[in-house]
């Protein structure tokens, strides 16, 4: 590693000319993916906040509509909501993905190579599909699991559906269609660990207890951050999911459950493109401090540039 | 790659087997019944037992009746889905790999300053970005057409990310450097060099942009006003809108029960569970590449 490093510093330091004599080439090649990024990354986002700053008549009205939209009596509800499934989705995806790839791990590897693929398999119903999906299997008149929800005393699809249960039920669909994926990924990270280190601890006595908590688990750290960071800046994304659930329970769930469905509302329902650029910006401040966390302090991407 | 397997206690085993039957049960389990609720009528969903089979005659039925929903509008949704998605997916081919290839291998100015805010953008949902790309796409005035959704879906960073790490870490820049003392030009080092190394990287870009785009719902629903241009995804949404099952006002005249949404749910899903199947191999060795690159 170090030498690879070395290597690659030379090369680039001394070798410059050497690595690229015309100079111009690799301006042509970003060419077409700068085009996009100006275009549908930056361009809308200046415009975004130049609309949150400003009024209908485009005069500047500094955090106008930032108050504004934070008095709405739907803000906080909205907020509040994301924020208690974030609290339940990120504590059991943490807790379940690490459990059931520190389990896939080390045991029977052709028997954990299908059954990460099966976890992985419902990632294709991501979007609509899942929603959908869950909203008849969770009707309790036809569920595969109807006995249990009629043991928590559900007996209708909107008692299940209830306001209160959204959190959860979201993180039973996110869960499905995301944690497969995490799964593999946390595998890889486990295969990373030298079979060595894991060797040792066991000749030192170690339970496969200790070993999770005091080697594997301390390993993979970054990683687990790293899912934590991304699944948090999605997770205040919301939108089909509350969408959909809202629209089949019959008026019992606000159609501004999620931020970005409040936002959705200001501009296509009150036509107040200002007030909703303001909630995006809100929403693209915390999807930018999350990106900023994830890049500059885990260090996940120090790969050539230091 | 052996372990010495050091012999475990009958109860870590037995808690071992529990844990992963759940998770199979909780994986699978939902999977399973969309397939056999396509073989039901309605009735027979509520009433049979979960997991019986109905017959083929009522898949027939079930298509008939999803068919019949708007004269045959699931197949226009689907082709639409086909259009946005290919079209997406070519441009974010041609764009993104040669990216990737010169913030790994090429210098110049600005490099370091472009492949920060690729990782930036990468990591920020775009879910919070539909917004504001719908009001500057209605300022140009292109909100409606297929341009508003193609385009936006070929912007791809994670793309460029991909193909950057691959680059960097599977191609020695001396190798660049012998094409190019050997006569090439930078575009035949790249076209003759380059790419036939990065048909790894070319199939996890174009997974990963399919998989993105085809799934897509945020987007689309609010670019697009009318039911002719919706993608499946969001033609799934007008289903559920209309069916009697959850909506008793706006649900008459149609037949669009249990069976039917399953049906559509599992239809839509088809490419991305094609893709899924072949490409699991490509998929896991690129994912565990990444998550081994340390």
């Amino acid at each position: 590693m170090t030498t690879h490093l070395a290597t690659e510093q030379n090369g680039r330091r001394g070798g410059r000319s050497a690595r690229n004599p015309v100079g111009r080439a690799g301006y042509v090649f970003v060419s077409g993916y700068v085009l996009f990024l100006l275009a549908f990354g930056v361009l809308p986002t200046c415009y975004a906040v130049w609309l949150a700053l400003s009024n209908s008549r485009n005069q500047l009205v500094g955090i106008g509509n930032f108050t504004r939209t934070f008095t709405d009596y739907r803000f906080g509800p909205a907020f509040l909501h994301i924020g208690l499934y974030l609290v339940i989705w990120l504590a059991s995806l943490m807790i379940l993905v690490v459990l059931l790839s520190l389990m896939l791990h080390g045991r029977m590897r052709r028997a954990s190579t299908t059954l990460r693929f099966l976890f992985y398999l419902p990632g294709a119903l991501a979007g609509v599909a899942s929603v959908l999906l869950f909203l008849i299997l969770l009707d309790p008149a036809a569920s595969p699991v109807g006995w249990l929800l009629k043991g928590f005393g559900w007996n209708t699809l909107a008692q299940v559906n209830a306001p209160g249960h959204l959190p959860v039920l979201f993180t039973v669909i996110a869960f499905w269609t995301g944690a497969g994926g995490w799964i593999v990924v946390m595998y890889g990270a486990l295969n990373s660990i030298p079979d060595e280190i894991l060797e040792a601890a066991r000749i030192d006595g170690a339970s496969t207890l200790q070993i999770a908590l005091r080697i594997q688990i301390p390993m993979i750290t970054k990683w687990i951050a790293y899912m934590l960071i991304l699944a948090f800046a999605a997770g205040t994304q919301l939108f089909v999911e509350p969408q959909l659930v809202s629209l089949a329970s019959w008026g019992m769930i606000p159609d501004s459950w999620s931020p970005n469905q409040l936002s959705y509302q200001y501009a296509f329902q009150a036509g107040d493109f200002n007030g909703a650029a303001a909630l995006s910006v809100d929403l693209l401040i915390l999807g930018l401090a999350c990106a900023a966390l994830v890049v500059f302090r885990t260090g996940l991407f120090d790969r050539d540039e230091r | 790659m052996h372990r010495t397997r050091r012999p475990r206690s009958l109860a870590a085993r037995l808690a071992w087997l529990i844990v992963m039957a759940l998770a199979v049960l909780f994986f699978c389990v939902p999977v399973v019944w969309l397939l056999l609720a396509t073989t039901k009528t309605d009735g027979q969903i509520v009433r049979d037992d979960p997991f019986s089979f109905g017959s083929p005659r009522a898949i027939a039925d079930a298509w008939h009746h999803l068919y019949a929903f708007q004269d045959g509008a699931i197949l226009t949704w689907l082709k639409n889905s086909a259009l946005y998605t290919f079209g997406a997916l070519a441009i974010t081919l041609v764009t993104s790999i040669p990216a990737g290839y010169a913030l790994a291998l090429t210098q110049f100015i600005g490099r370091r300053m472009l492949l920060t805010i690729t990782m930036l953008v990468m990591l920020m949902p775009t879910a919070a970005m539909v917004l504001p790309l719908y009001l500057g796409m209605n300022a140009v005035h292109l909100d409606g057409t297929i341009w508003s959704v193609i385009l936006p879906f070929s912007f791809f960073p994670f793309g460029v990310y991909l193909t950057y790490i691959y680059f960097s870490s599977n191609v020695p820049a001396d190798l660049l450097s012998a094409a190019r003392i050997d006569g090439c030009s930078e575009w035949q080092v790249f076209r003759l060099v380059a790419m036939p190394l990065a048909k790894p990287v070319i199939a996890l870009v174009g997974f990963f942009n399919f998989v993105g785009n085809w799934n897509n719902f945020f987007l689309p629903f609010v670019m697009l006003p009318d039911s002719s241009q919706y993608p499946a995804q969001v033609g799934l949404n007008n289903l559920l809108a209309a069916s009697p099952l959850f909506n008793t006002s706006s649900g008459t005249g149609n037949q669009i029960m249990r069976p039917e949404l399953a049906l559509a749910t599992l239809v839509t899903i088809v490419p991305v569970l094609i893709v899924f199947l072949f490409s699991q191999r490509a998929l896991v060795a690129g994912m565990l590449a990444g998550a081994t690159k340390e």
